[in-house]
């Protein structure tokens, strides 16, 4: 019904048309077809007045939601927004480069494998279209204990880019447009929509911010400067002023690439190759291994050496980095070739991945050696690497500046906490990488829509999902480099598996909106295998037997003496469940998906137990919610230092304050006395 | 922090008082004390369902099959309590060391050592305390907590808090490795690593380890020695008492009730003092009411810290003075050779003490008594412990968190042993780590990662 009144709005609207001066009968016609046609234009169109040099703009049509960006971010903001049923209209500055991969080939890899595997159990499509366009899958740390086994696909680049748009394309409800945004339309507080650099206005209830890294992005090798975004895409240079004019703090963060190489240059045989999983694992819960099977492509192994390192070491002064010319804090974890040269200098080599970036591109990624040196350094350097001595660059490797916000300045639903119904999400948040930046923009998406329909927003917390760490990392510790996802930073890791994302998050997709009947049938059914399986093997025993004990001997594991059930058995580290099947003989066929929980369920049975426990107790305090209007200068007893870190956070929950660095334990018992006493007298 | 876990905290203030009170609460209150409280003479179990609310019992304190105490336990169902919570009070005997001794076996069975100002803060909670009051309860709660830091930090030398970093230090160095190869499997490589791994915990759990020995030490200082007197009948036992009581200024905590309890007398001498431990007029006579009181010193003895043992060299050796020196041989002990103002008895042979410190000794005008301070002064601060160059702990609250990280690292080594994946293995490090950091007012935060990028070069 919604998607009719859309469309028909839709083909009234001929704002894109708009040549030289602008009919203004035309606008007023267009505004006063709205109001006619949506109650919302009301608020909006009363607004107006507040917003200044209204005269210098003319007006489009009006939108439920505004996607600022059509980055990993922008894309899932768009589709969370535009499938809940809000007119959604996403911002690009180019339309070729909606779900851009600028930096490395791959989506995944450790813990945030997870990230995107939660994406999908929310209903996000981040997974779905890593599967349909993968061209290597493997899963690291298969050797180590389920919590950090994590997936990593390289992706066919184009691919990957092209099929998100045909999917974003095709999406009831939203419409993508080529344009760079340059200013927030804020009254009083509030979001009340965008202006475009052709001075175009689009009102709407909610936006969201996903603006990666162009606000005022300078990209540096050497002394050159180039004033882009990646790839020489047109830089966004307005709108680092419209937040500041709002009172937004905003920072300078800095991060950078390596060179692509032609194949054709490199000397395979030089380095080792690196082949993908026989077995693969699927990243979207929607599909089977056997749906994505399909050829897969190498990548290669090499190492630099002391003259590659030499090398750097002699031409250091020649290093933005160094000589001080880049001003933006760069990532610790993701350090340049030249950082790792000079601050690591005991080692004598560091690994170098070559990895192609796509089906159809002879480019290849050099992995490990991102720079900002000047272009006849990065020649010498890259070519002193076994297999690279005759490589030819494609591109350049450079390091890139921008402007981003202090994550400080939102709330949990990542609605920041001075513009009501502005969300942000992405790179403009001080994270990095594509998986942080899609599973910020689904949140943002989701809670804009929420905010749309008056519904509280959704707040993934830290026992939930790695979504939740990220997001309460952000927002509660900030963050002075560009933060990305580790499986350390997650608490309650053994919880939060890759394997079973869907059982911790599909049932609140499905609630949100995102995840269809048929998909949340399949899961309740998955895990009522699950549970009904454990159950058996917990309760089915097996006596010391010649054949049991036979098996044991062949399998290496201690005879067993006395009955055990088949439970105790599979908890020996030796042992699976699989390994078991011949003496359990009442065992019907389950995939293996299902088996996984169930080793995982019974093997680690009590760590999960221990860490359900540590949740219940984090979750006593996660629900004590601080009211908005707090004023921590009239509590009293609270230490001069807790009133101000409180003060900067501003946490919604004691929980969430007791993580602020600078709470003590004691303060939070304090505000538990202060907050109980305030509903006491509320009563 | 949670509301429901079992907390407990002597809530007496120690030293001086004739009585002292252990409190509990929480879910836990009535299973702990069913572990511990033999009901009645009989002894007999303590099952909350029997037993009404608001009501005490006589009975006593068992631990390990030892006797720990006499006591009475006041039991409060919720959620007619302080705190709303189940709470039991157990009423024990006076001077610090029996509360303390009760209140280690309850967190030994899973209570948590209580925050400061943690009661009050569950009775307000809990809507037991007026509203009006959440002003004072806060005040409390944070003036209590910066108190018991300050006497936290203050309690603790330099050298321990920097043994404690030192351990500190290498686990997370471990942690930053194993979770830097975690993080980039294709950089480092974890195979092996394992026994390199325990290797370090099982350093770490040595320095442990001493520390918590050092905790009975470190009591010396802080808490006195707890000393008995034996010997038998007419040896000169209560005369010594004298000597001690008349020569020091001494706090007597006399319990009142039966004069065949306890009394403890702590006397300063000089650097520490001394827990001077009466099992009252139990030598004199040998009638069945006294063999109770000779049970008791027997149970006494196990627990001392120190034994004086009387002998009267008038008189010849009896076989009961042999067998009673070879039960005490193995705690420190001193003999004193007293009564040496009278005739030394022929048959008297010393040769008996042999290996242990003896002190000529005269309860009747002290000859000897600066010898005995000295010697006592030299078993405790000189010989067994080296008051400069050792590192001991004296905070209960010290005590339990290193033995919660013992109990962590402990879990480590058996999970190396058993084969687990490096990931399990790094929660129960950074919980060691984190117990440690409570000890020196350290939280964890950022350490993890600050040392995984300055130590390990991982990345794109």
């Amino acid at each position: 019904m919604f998607f009719n009144e859309f469309d028909k709005n839709f083909s009234k609207t001929n704002v894109i048309d708009v040549t030289g001066s602008i009919d203004k009968v035309n606008i007023d016609f267009n505004i006063e077809d709205n109001l006619k046609n949506n109650n919302e234009s009301n608020e909006i169109v009363e607004s107006i007045d507040s917003i200044e040099n209204i005269e210098s703009n003319y007006i489009t049509e009006y939108f439920d939601a505004v996607i600022v960006g059509a980055g990993h971010a922008g894309c899932e903001a768009a589709l969370a927004c535009a499938r809940l049923g809000l007119k959604t209209i996403m911002f690009t500055v180019s339309v070729d480069s909606i779900a851009l991969m600028p930096c490395n080939p791959n989506i995944g890899g450790t813990s945030k494998g997870h990230l995107v595997r939660e994406i999908d159990a929310l209903g996000g499509e981040m997974g779905i279209n890593i599967d349909k366009t993968f061209i290597q899958s493997k899963m690291l740390n298969r050797s180590k204990g389920p919590a950090v086994h994590s997936l990593r696909a390289q992706a066919d680049k184009d691919g990957y880019s092209s099929e998100m748009r045909k999917v974003l394309e095709n999406t009831d409800n939203l419409i993508i447009k080529q344009a760079e945004v340059t200013e927030f339309l804020v009254s009083e507080g509030v979001i009340k929509g965008v202006r475009t650099y052709s001075n175009a206005v689009y009102f709407s209830k909610v936006v969201v911010m996903c603006t990666g890294v162009y606000l005022k992005a300078k990209c540096i090798y050497g002394n050159i400067f180039n004033y882009t975004g990646p790839n020489g895409l047109s830089a966004a240079n307005f709108l680092s002023k419209s937040l500041i004019d709002n009172g937004i703090e905003i920072r300078r963060f800095k991060t950078g690439t390596p060179a692509r190489i032609d194949k054709r240059s490199i000397d395979f045989s030089k380095m080792e190759e690196q082949k993908g999983d026989e077995d693969i694992t699927p990243f979207s819960f929607t599909n089977k291994p056997s749906d994505i099977e399909r050829e897969q492509e190498s990548c290669w192994l090499t190492y630099t050496n002391e003259n590659t390192h030499d090398i750097i070491r002699e031409n250091i002064n020649r290093s933005p980095l160094y000589s001080g010319v880049i001003e933006g804090t760069g990532p610790r974890y993701c350090p340049s070739i030249e950082d790792k040269v000079m601050r690591f200098s005991d080692k004598e080599r560091h690994q170098v991945f070559i990895e192609p970036e796509g089906n159809y591109t002879n480019e290849m990624y050099v992995g490990g050696m991102s720079s900002s040196l000047p272009e006849d350094v990065q020649y010498k350097m890259y070519r002193s690497v076994p297999g690279l001595e005759n490589a030819v660059i494609v591109r350049n490797a450079y390091a890139i500046e921008y402007d981003c916000i202090n994550p400080l300045e939102l709330k949990p639903s990542l609605e920041l906490k001075k513009i009501k119904g502005l969300y942000s999400a992405g790179q403009i948040n001080g994270s990095s990488g594509y998986e942080e930046a899609a599973a910020q923009g689904l949140i943002a998406g989701i809670n804009a829509a929420r905010s749309f329909y008056g519904k509280e927003p959704v707040i993934i917390d830290r026992s939930q999902g790695y979504i939740g760490v990220l997001i309460d990392d952000l927002v509660t510790k900030g963050t002075n480099e560009p933060y990305r996802m580790m499986t350390s930073r997650a608490e309650y890791r053994l919880l939060l598996r890759q394997d079973n994302a869907d059982l911790r998050l599909t049932p609140l997709g499905y609630e949100i909106g995102l995840i269809s009947e048929d998909r949340y049938n399949n899961y309740v059914e998955k895990y009522r295998r699950v549970d009904e399986e454990i159950n058996r093997i917990e309760h089915t025993n097996v006596s010391p037997s010649e054949s049991v004990n036979g098996l044991l001997r062949k399998l290496k594991s201690k005879e067993i003496t006395t009955g055990v059930t088949l439970a105790d058995l599979v908890r020996r580290p030796e042992l699976s469940y699989e390994s078991l099947e011949i003496i359990d003989k009442k065992r019907k066929p389950l995939s293996s998906d299902i088996i996984f929980q169930i080793n995982n369920a019974v093997k680690y049975k009590g760590y999960i137990e221990r860490q359900n426990r540590q949740v219940n107790q984090f979750k006593k305090l996660e629900n004590k919610l601080i009211p908005d209007n707090i004023d921590y200068m009239s509590v009293g007893s609270l230490r001069t230092e807790a009133i101000q870190k409180l003060e900067a956070v501003r946490p919604v929950s004691l929980g969430q304050a007791s993580r602020i660095s600078g709470v003590t334990p004691a303060d939070i018992s304090v505000l538990l006395v202060y907050l109980t006493n305030m509903s006491g007298k509320n009563i | 922090m949670s509301d429901s876990d079992t907390i407990a905290a002597i809530s007496t203030s120690l030293g001086n008082s004739g009585i002292n009170i252990v409190r509990i609460s929480g879910d836990d209150t009535f299973g702990i004390i069913g572990k511990i409280f033999k009901r009645g003479k009989s002894k007999s179990d303590f099952n909350i369902e029997d037993i009404d609310s608001h009501t005490i019992h006589y009975g006593y304190i068992e631990y390990n099959g030892n006797c720990v105490d006499e006591v009475m336990v006041s039991v409060f169902k919720k959620p007619n309590s302080y705190t709303r919570d189940d709470v039991a009070e157990i009423n024990c005997h006076g001077g610090s060391f029996i509360a303390k001794k009760i209140l280690e076996i309850i967190l030994k069975l899973g209570g948590r050592l209580a925050e400061p100002g943690e009661f009050s803060k569950r009775a307000f909670l809990s809507g037991r305390i007026d509203l009006s009051q959440a002003e004072a309860v806060m005040n409390l709660i944070s003036s209590k907590s910066e108190y018991s830091l300050k006497s936290s930090m203050s309690q603790m030398r330099g050298d321990l808090s920097a043994k404690i970093k030192d351990i500190r230090d290498r686990l997370l160095h471990d942690v930053a490795y194993i979770e830097s190869a975690l993080d980039d499997p294709e950089h480092y490589d974890l195979t092996g690593y394992n026994s390199e791994l325990e290797v370090d915990i099982r350093q770490c759990l040595c320095v442990i380890d001493k520390l918590i020995d050092s905790f009975s030490y470190g009591r010396v200082i802080k808490e006195g020695i707890d000393t008995v007197i034996v010997g038998k009948p007419n040896a000169g036992k209560s005369s010594l008492m004298n000597n001690f009581l008349n020569e020091d200024r001494a706090i007597v905590t006399e319990i009142p009730g039966t004069t065949r309890d306890v009394i403890e007398y702590t006397v300063n001498i000089g650097d520490i003092n001394i827990n001077l431990i009466d099992t009252a007029g139990i030598h004199e006579t040998e009638d069945k009411i006294e063999k109770i009181g000779i049970e008791k010193t027997l149970k006494y003895l196990s627990e001392a810290q120190l034994i004086l043992y009387v002998i009267d060299v008038s008189e010849s050796l009896t076989e009961r003075d042999i067998e009673l020196y070879k039960r005490i041989s193995s705690i420190p002990h001193i003999v004193l050779l007293n009564k040496i103002d009278r005739e030394i008895s022929k048959d008297f042979d010393s040769s008996l003490f042999e290996g242990s410190v003896c002190i000529y000794y005269s309860t009747f005008n002290k000859t000897g008594y600066s010898e005995l301070i000295n010697s006592i002064k030299n078993m405790f601060l000189n010989n067994e412990i080296d008051i400069e160059n050792e590192i001991y702990i004296t905070s209960m609250r010290h005590f339990e968190l290193l033995r919660k990280a013992k109990e962590s690292l402990t879990n480590v080594l058996n999970e190396i042993d058993n084969d687990l994946s490096e990931d399990m293995l790094t929660i129960d490090i950074m919980d060691t780590y984190e117990y440690l950091g409570m000890i020196i007012g350290e939280t964890v935060d950022e350490d993890l990662f600050d040392r995984i990028f300055s130590e390990f070069c991982t990345g794109k």
